[in-house]
C-alpha cells in the first residue's frame, strides 16, 4: 500500500518534441502532492509518465529514471500493464464505460483481470464505491448505465473504479475542472480522505484546490513556447503558497501569469 | 423597436425569411431524396403483392414450363440465404480482424497498405469478383458452379465494405475510453475485446447490415458462380443454386406476363427478407446492450 515516488532526471518527447526536462522529483507515501503551472507546462504529461500511460501514445517516449519504491518502473522485468495496476489514474473529463452499468463499471479493472467470483466483485464494487462517497446515492441502481450518472457522480464512479483494483498510488488529472463548485468540494473531501491509503498526485489549475488539499504542492513552468516545462521549486503547501522562493512561482500563484 | 445595449432584440424580418427560406429547402431535399426509395418500394409492392403467395414462397421453378403459371420463389430464396451466410461468415471476422489490426495497432507501414488494399478492393467492379472466383474456384480448382463459389464471390465484395465502416466506427471509440482502460491495468487485446469492441458494436453492426444488403441484391458475380438452377438444392457445396437476383433476371426479361409477375413477387421478397435481416440485427445488438 502506498508507495513512494522518485524521478530523476526524467525527459518526455512527443516525436522529437521535448515536453519535459529534467524532472527530479519526490512524491511521498500517504500525501498529496498537487501539480500546479501554467497550460502547457508538462504537468499532465508528467504524470502520465508515471505509470507509462505517456508511452501508449505514438511515438510519445521518455528517458530518465522513475522509482517506485525503489523499483525502476522501466525495467525490462516490469510489465506496464502491472505497473497500472498499482498506479491508478482518474482523467479530467469523466469516463465511465458508455457500455456498461454502474456496477460493472466498478468492477471493469477487477473483471477485465480475470475476477469472475460474482461474491468478490460485489464486495469489491461496494468497498469502492463507499471509499468513493457514492454507495449511498447509487447502491439501489447498479444495473443503471454508468453514463446516466451526473457529471460530479461520474467523476466519483471514476475513482471508485480506479480504487477498486487496489493500487498504491493514485494519480488524478484535473479531476475537477470539468465539474460543478459543490461537486468539487465532495471530490475534494474524497482526496483528503483517500490519502490515509494513498500516495495522491493531483493535477490542477485550480490554486485553491492546491492550497486546500495538498500537503506538499510543486509548480511547473515553461521558458516560452516550444520550450519543455521544467520544475521550478517543490515544497511544502503552506510554504509554496506563502513564501515561495522563487520569484515566478509567487507570480504564478498570485495570479500575475498564467 | 427594443434595442438594449445598441443591439436590436427583434429578429429582422430579413433574418426570418433567410431561416424560413432554408428550412423549406432542407425539407424539399429530403423529400427529393426520399422520393425514388418511395417509388421502388410502392412500385414494387403494387406489382409484387398480389402475386406472392404461400404457394409462391413455397414452390421452385422444377417443371414448370416457360408459359405456365404457378411456380415459385423458394429454391432461390434458400440458395441466397445460403449464399450470403457463408460470404457473412467469411467476411465479417476477417474485415473485423483487418479493422481492428488497422486502427488499434496502426499506424504501421502495414497497416497503411492494409487500408489501401482495402479501398482498392471497394471500388471492386461486381462481375470482376465473379470472374475471379469463376477462373479460379469453378475453372482452375475444377470445384464447379455451387452456391459456396457465389458465397465466396460475395465474400470478396463484402469484405472491404465491412472492414472499412468497422474502421470508421472503431475511430469513433474515443481514446479516452481506451486510455482508461489501459489505466485500470488491463492489456490492450482485453480493452479491445470488453471495451472498444462493444462500444462500437451498434456502428459495426449498421456496418454489416449495409454491406450484407448491398451483396443480397448482387447478380452479375452469381451468373458466373451459383450459374442458376430451377430446382431446389439444398447443399451449397456441389452442383448449380439458384438465388433471388439470379431468379429476378431470369424471369423479368420475358415477353410474358406471367413470368414478369413472378420477378416482381421476388424482388418484393427480396427486399423482405433484407429488411428483416435487418431488423433482427438491430435487436440483437440492442438486446446485448
Amino acid at each position: 500500500m502506498a508507495k513512494r515516488i522518485e524521478t530523476v532526471g526524467l525527459k518526455a518527447w512527443f516525436g522529437a518534441f521535448l515536453v519535459l526536462d529534467g524532472i527530479s522529483l519526490t512524491i511521498e507515501a500517504k500525501q498529496v502532492t498537487a501539480l500546479i503551472g501554467p497550460s502547457g507546462c508538462g504537468k499532465s504529461t508528467f504524470i502520465r509518465t508515471l505509470n507509462r500511460l505517456h508511452e501508449v501514445v505514438p511515438k510519445a517516449r521518455t528517458e530518465g529514471t522513475i522509482l517506485l519504491d525503489g523499483l525502476d518502473i522501466h525495467d525490462p522485468a516490469v510489465d506496464p500493464t502491472a505497473l497500472r495496476r498499482d498506479v491508478g489514474m482518474v482523467f479530467q473529463r469523466p469516463n465511465p464505460f458508455p457500455t456498461m452499468s454502474i456496477r460493472d463499471n466498478v468492477g471493469a479493472g477487477l473483471r477485465l483481470n480475470g475476477v469472475r467470483k460474482r461474491g468478490d466483485l460485489d464486495d469489491a464494487v461496494e468497498r469502492s464505491l463507499r471509499l468513493a462517497g457514492l454507495w449511498d446515492e447509487v447502491s439501489n441502481r447498479l444495473g443503471r448505465p454508468g453514463a446516466s450518472l451526473s457529471g460530479g457522480q461520474q467523476q466519483r464512479l471514476c475513482i471508485a473504479r480506479a480504487v477498486a483494483v487496489e493500487p498504491d498510488v493514485l494519480l488524478m488529472d484535473e479531476p475537477c475542472s470539468a465539474l460543478d463548485p459543490i461537486s468539487t468540494l465532495a471530490i475534494e473531501d474524497l482526496i483528503v480522505e483517500l490519502k490515509d491509503q494513498y500516495t495522491i498526485v493531483v493535477v490542477t489549475h485550480n490554486m485553491q484546490q492546491a492550497a486546500r488539499v495538498s500537503d506538499v504542492t510543486a509548480f511547473f513552468n515553461i521558458g516560452g513556447a516550444g520550450q519543455p516545462g521544467r520544475l521550478v521549486e517543490v515544497g511544502r503547501t503552506s510554504k509554496m503558497f506563502t513564501n515561495p522562493d522563487d520569484p515566478s512561482t509567487e507570480a504564478y500563484i498570485t495570479g500575475r501569469f498564467g | 423597436m427594443t434595442v438594449v445595449g445598441g443591439v436590436e432584440l427583434h429578429t429582422s424580418l430579413r433574418r426570418r425569411g433567410t431561416s424560413r427560406a432554408v428550412s423549406g429547402l432542407l425539407a424539399v431535399s429530403v423529400g427529393v431524396a426520399l422520393l425514388p426509395l418511395a417509388a421502388v418500394l410502392a412500385y414494387t409492392i403494387s406489382r409484387g403483392a398480389h402475386a406472392l403467395s404461400i404457394s409462391f414462397l413455397t414452390h421452385s421453378m422444377k417443371g414448370v414450363g416457360p408459359l405456365d403459371p404457378g411456380g415459385g420463389v423458394y429454391h432461390a430464396i434458400v440458395g441466397t440465404l445460403e449464399q450470403v451466410a457463408i460470404a457473412a461468415i467469411l467476411s465479417v471476422p476477417l474485415g473485423l480482424l483487418v479493422a481492428i489490426y488497422v486502427v488499434e495497432y496502426g499506424p504501421s507501414r502495414l497497416a497503411f497498405l492494409v487500408r489501401f488494399f482495402v479501398d482498392v478492393m471497394t471500388g471492386l467492379p461486381s462481375i470482376v469478383a465473379g470472374l475471379f472466383i469463376y477462373a479460379f474456384w469453378v475453372l482452375a480448382l475444377d470445384r464447379g458452379f455451387s452456391g459456396l463459389a457465389a458465397g465466396l464471390a460475395l465474400a470478396v465484395l463484402m469484405l472491404p465494405v465491412v472492414a472499412r465502416s468497422s474502421e470508421e466506427m472503431l475511430k469513433l471509440v474515443p481514446d479516452e475510453l481506451r486510455e482508461a482502460t489501459y489505466a485500470l491495468g488491463v492489456p490492450r487485446w482485453r480493452a479491445i475485446v470488453s471495451v472498444v469492441l462493444p462500444t462500437a458494436s451498434a456502428g459495426i453492426t449498421t456496418g454489416v447490415m449495409l454491406a450484407v444488403a448491398r451483396v443480397t441484391g448482387e447478380t452479375a458475380p452469381l451468373l458466373l458462380t451459383a450459374f442458376g438452377n430451377d430446382a431446389i438444392r439444398f447443399s451449397p457445396f456441389r452442383g448449380p443454386q439458384s438465388g433471388l437476383p439470379l431468379y429476378l433476371f431470369s424471369q423479368a426479361g420475358s415477353a410474358f406476363d406471367v413470368v414478369v409477375r413472378r420477378a416482381w413477387a421476388g424482388a418484393l421478397t427480396l427486399i423482405v427478407i433484407v429488411l428483416l435481416l435487418t431488423v433482427v440485427a438491430r435487436v440483437v445488438t440492442a438486446r446485448r446492450r
